[in-house]
């Protein structure tokens, strides 16, 4: 039998506080590959405390974040490769064209090929007659689809999305869904932070919900989202 | 929540009796220095404020200033908020003891090297720690998150340990006025024994002061962070 | 350890076609360092002081002012779109990262340098040819020192209100010890005395800008991981 691979993500007592305010208390999770998880929650939940612990962004008081079996420390930068961010801002620079923003992605990825990857990256987007366009020359849907190209980039292995649905309308939603659908195969994983369960909820294969820096709820998907939403207001609320 | 906020006004009490008690040695001090140590027979009165300008500007220099920078580079470590409560308070008395030891220093030079300020070594490299403690404060104000006020001023403290010898040495070269260190020296003091007794009284009562100082703004910031906290929840 | 320094030159080189592309910061830091050399100008007597005697205290003035306006800019181009997190989430040690910004800054510093030299010999009329190589030599280890801190409290103030008037407060008393050294080592090259009677100074200078470096390096981490 071969070794076990370690899983994806495995997160221990993650604890983080605000000054005064604690955003996580002792928080743990696992996500293996192929897993789709949806993290609910109010403001202020710890939401996207958690998101930049398991980035790497955030250094946790107590706990540990480990990406394939390999902890997130100060010391090891390669740590960190298989993750991938897209959130409501594009990480991208405003006075370099997207070609460039790109490019550069590739180097500090170190990934082979950088000009042709980037251009395959735009095309895949349907961006390839931007190209040469500045991030803040684009639309909201367009400078999503820039965002996400940027993020697919290095082809991560762990997708960490925070709340990428804001300011998107239906047709751009919709197309982030397609693409999130054709991301999530078997050999990924997938964590979608958000404030509306039924933007996601398709594709999703697990849900969490954050009150107070802990899980409220963590189950796989329950079948009736109605049933659910009904659930988790009450669990908010309560 | 309760006892930690018990716990916030133990020390401030604990703060207030010590800043007390360090005000009350002083101003023992202050008469043993005029009444019962005779008058230096070079520079007549003016020295007798020698014992308020030395104790305070050692306060800074070796303890209030390296404490608050060493307790940031432990915080850096260990990340624990209390360090930086302490090193923010240590910081905070230490310019108000760097500022006795400017506004002391010309009223000294004025009588006794004939000018209010010379750019003397020692002179300059208060005046910059001044400053620097100037920046350090104003750095903290203009920081909302306690994390990454704590975590800035830390590293301000950091770089600024590193500065201090090199204004040191380059002010140094610059020439120098100031009198030499007196007690401090490896052959025997060159201090007669009665104003030795009172500059030693000095630094005990002044430190008292400074840990007073220190356990009450300590205390008081604690008290602050609790309330915040217990806002927040 | 090559693939580090790659990616800070990867680092560096996008900061410098971006400021090649807006040109803010190099320009009205240049802009800032001829006002200054006016206003000096105007500010003497020129009956009563020889400029060779204030020729080192206006360079150095210049310098060190119109490199605070330079660095200002470094670190709020990060801030734009959130960039910066893309840095520091790639694989990237932070070492690289400040490492690539110190080099950008350097860059632009030492831009603004070559504007003002020229400019400051012609408009006080100083014959300082055989001096040059001492005075770019100083220039470039005064500027090394400072230009390290400066990039690790950029990368503070950014996140601060009144970020731009912060930087100065911050920076200028690590201007200092380099302020003086250079100063000191100038004034002899100024007065047609040889290099080698400064060597004292341009070691004291070597070892403030190895100690600054050092410990800018190594705090930087501490600034830019939340």
């Amino acid at each position: 039998m071969p070794p076990a691979e370690p899983p994806l993500v495995e997160a221990r007592g993650l604890a983080r506080r605000y000054g005064a305010v604690r955003a996580l208390r002792g928080l743990d999770l696992t996500l293996e590959r192929g897993e789709v998880l949806l993290v609910l929650g109010p403001n202020g939940a710890g939401k996207s405390t958690l998101l930049r612990s398991l980035a790497g962004l955030l250094r946790p008081e107590a706990g540990t974040v480990s990406i394939l079996g390999r902890p997130l420390t100060r010391d090891d930068p390669d740590a960190r490769r298989p993750i991938g961010l897209l959130s409501h801002q594009s990480l991208l620079y405003d006075e370099l064209t997207l070609t460039e923003n790109l490019v550069l992605a590739g180097k500090l990825y170190g990934v082979p090929n950088t000009e042709a990857r980037a251009r395959a990256a735009l095309e895949e987007q349907g961006l390839l007659d931007r190209a040469e366009a500045r991030p803040r020359q684009l639309s909201r849907g367009m400078l999503q689809r820039a965002a996400i190209a940027r993020a697919l980039l290095h082809d991560p292995a762990l997708l960490l999305l925070d709340e990428p649905f804001t300011g998107l309308d239906f047709i751009a939603a919709d197309r982030l869904r397609a693409l999130l659908a054709t991301h999530a195969t078997a050999d990924r994983g997938v964590v979608i932070v958000t404030h509306h369960a039924a933007e996601a909820w398709d594709l999703v294969t697990r849900i969490g919900v954050l009150a107070g820096g802990q899980w409220l709820l963590e189950v796989p998907k329950p079948d009736d989202i109605n049933a659910f939403q009904a659930r988790y207001l009450e669990l908010v609320r309560g | 929540m309760t006892a930690d906020t018990d716990a916030a006004r133990g020390i401030i009490t604990r703060g207030v009796v010590l800043t007390l008690l360090g005000l009350l040695g002083i101003a023992v001090e202050m008469v043993l220095a005029i009444k019962f140590t005779p008058v230096e027979a070079l520079q007549g009165p003016a020295q007798k404020i020698f014992y308020v300008h030395v104790p305070a500007a050692v306060m800074v220099l070796w303890v209030a200033v390296p404490l608050a920078a060493i307790a940031g580079l432990l915080y850096l470590w260990l990340h624990d908020p209390r360090l930086d409560r302490f090193a923010a308070a240590s910081a905070e008395v230490g310019t108000m003891f760097c500022l006795v030891v400017i506004i002391t220093g010309p009223i000294w030079a004025r009588p006794i090297w004939g000018a209010w300020w010379t750019w003397d070594g020692r002179l300059t490299l208060t005046l910059f720690l001044f400053f620097l403690l100037l920046g350090y404060h104003t750095l903290r104000s203009a920081i909302r998150d306690p994390n990454e006020r704590a975590r800035f001023s830390a590293v301000l403290g950091g770089m600024g340990l590193v500065l201090v010898p090199f204004i040191h040495l380059s002010v140094y070269l610059w020439r120098g006025l100031h009198p030499k260190p007196i007690v401090l020296k490896p052959s025997a003091p060159s201090l007669p024994p009665e104003m030795l007794r009172t500059l030693l009284i000095g630094f005990a009562v002044t430190f008292i002061f400074y840990l007073g100082l220190v356990t009450l703004r300590y205390g008081i910031q604690l008290r602050d962070d609790l309330k915040e906290a217990a806002d927040a929840a | 350890m090559v693939n580090a320094l790659k990616l800070a030159f990867a680092i560096a080189g996008k900061d410098i076609r971006v400021e090649l592309r807006t040109r803010t910061s190099l320009l009205s830091a240049a802009v800032f360092a001829v006002l200054v050399l006016l206003v000096f100008n105007f500010g003497r007597d020129p009956t009563a002081v020889a400029t060779i005697d204030l020729a080192p205290t206006i360079l150095w003035v210049t310098v060190s002012f119109a490199s605070v306006v330079a660095m200002n800019r470094a670190f709020t181009v990060e801030r734009e779109n959130a960039a910066f997190d893309g840095l520091l989430l790639a694989p990237v040690p932070r070492e690289s990262i400040y490492l690539g910004k110190y080099l950008a800054n350097l860059a632009f510093v030492l831009v603004v340098e070559a504007i003002a030299l020229p400019l400051f010999i012609l408009f006080f009329n100083l014959d300082i040819v055989q001096a040059l190589p001492g005075i770019i030599l100083t220039l470039l280890l005064a500027t090394a020192g400072f230009v390290a801190a400066g990039t690790v409290f950029s990368a503070m103030v950014v996140k601060t209100r009144f970020a731009e008037l912060m930087l100065p407060l911050l920076l200028l008393p690590f201007m200092v010890p380099p302020l003086i050294f250079a100063v000191k080592t100038t004034a002899p090259l100024f007065a047609g005395r040889p290099l080698s009677s400064v060597v004292d100074g341009l070691r004291f200078l070597l070892v403030f800008d190895i100690c600054i470096i050092t410990v800018s390096v190594l705090l930087f981490t501490a600034v830019v991981d939340e």
